[in-house]
């Protein structure tokens, strides 16, 4: 009887550890997918590697609110983000502007592939040049195999 | 030769790349405010709900506004330090009560000391969310224009105020108002 308690304690637990969930009836289903998309692309600040919409941080709670009552009062995307990128600079944006600080982080990928590309264009270059021999050194290398079955049939 | 060095070049590379990002703090975010005028609010002091204080008591003078909250526990490590400063120094140190009860806020300066002018009650972190507050305490250093110039997030060591926030104070206090 008492394990049977534990264990129905142990299932309700986890309902407090749940994410909260904001009652989001005022909004239109619109609204609510705008919503949605924002707080997936937000970052929450205290938690650093989480977003708004996965935090249960007492300050993501409050962005997140803000970010419900700009979305209800009919606020674009685009104003809603700069609001909280001027509060809390680019770092809440999961997805950078691209500026001079983010620049390398941008375009460093393309960077290092090319630079393999062309590694690896000159490498084939020179395996095809050592690979291809010219008339004379087919000659050569036939002459030599030739001395060498000979020297081991004798 | 040059073969075998391109990868050790690469990998010191790497290591002095890696090893500059272990030294750098992850939890200090650029604050976009530096350069940009305190925030507007106008908000009951915490001593008196019937006066008020607003971003207008920051012209004129060099002064630190530190936001801080009884149930936060670095606020309490930096605390004697804020006292300490306010004893020794002519700096005037406002206070933003952030997301706190106003007789908590109380007994804890009761308690711990009152190095604050004045202290702005922020119940409901509006004016927090204003100024960008994620990680109580934060200290913002604003000259005589209104203008913050520096921000510290997490609590200010003795370091900071001799390395940083001294020097600037004397800076800015030359500065035309």
């Amino acid at each position: 009887m008492k394990k049977l308690l534990v264990l129905t304690l142990f299932l309700f637990s986890s309902l407090a550890f749940a994410a909260p969930v904001e009652t989001l009836d005022d909004m239109t289903p619109e609204q609510e997918k705008r919503y949605r998309q924002l707080i997936a692309e937000l970052r929450c600040l205290v938690c650093m590697n989480q977003s708004l919409a996965d935090s249960n941080a007492e300050l993501a709670v409050d962005m997140r609110n803000e970010v419900h009552k700009k979305v209800v009062s009919g606020q674009a995307n685009q104003e809603i983000v700069d609001f909280l990128v001027e509060r809390y600079g680019d770092f809440v944006r999961y997805r950078p502007p691209v500026n001079a600080t983010t620049v390398l982080l941008w375009f460093g990928p393309l960077i290092l592939l090319v630079i393999g590309a062309i590694v690896l264009i000159k490498n084939n270059k020179k395996k095809r040049a050592t690979a291809s021999l010219s008339e004379e050194q087919h000659e050569k290398a036939k002459r030599l195999l030739d001395t060498i079955s000979e020297e081991n049939n004798s | 030769m040059n073969r075998y060095l391109w990868p050790l070049g690469i990998f010191i590379a790497l290591v002095i790349l890696l090893g500059v990002g272990l030294t750098l703090n992850p939890r200090e975010v650029p604050s976009p405010f530096i350069g940009k005028p305190a925030p507007a609010f106008v908000l009951p002091t915490v001593h008196d709900t019937n006066k008020q204080f607003s971003h207008e008591e920051f012209k004129g003078k060099v002064s630190l506004f530190n936001v801080w909250a009884s149930w936060c526990v670095a606020c309490r490590e930096e605390h004697p330090l804020l006292v300490e400063l306010s004893k020794t120094s002519d700096i005037p140190i406002y206070g933003l009560n952030y997301k706190d009860k106003i007789a908590d806020a109380k007994r804890w300066l009761k308690t711990l000391g009152n190095p604050y002018i004045d202290s702005a009650s922020d119940i409901e972190g509006k004016a927090g969310f204003n100024w960008g507050v994620y990680g109580v305490p934060e200290t913002f250093l604003i000259d005589k224009k209104g203008i913050i110039r520096y921000k510290k997030i997490g609590p200010i060591t003795t370091q900071d105020l001799k390395e940083k926030i001294l020097p600037l104070v004397k800076q800015l206090r030359g500065e035309a108002g």
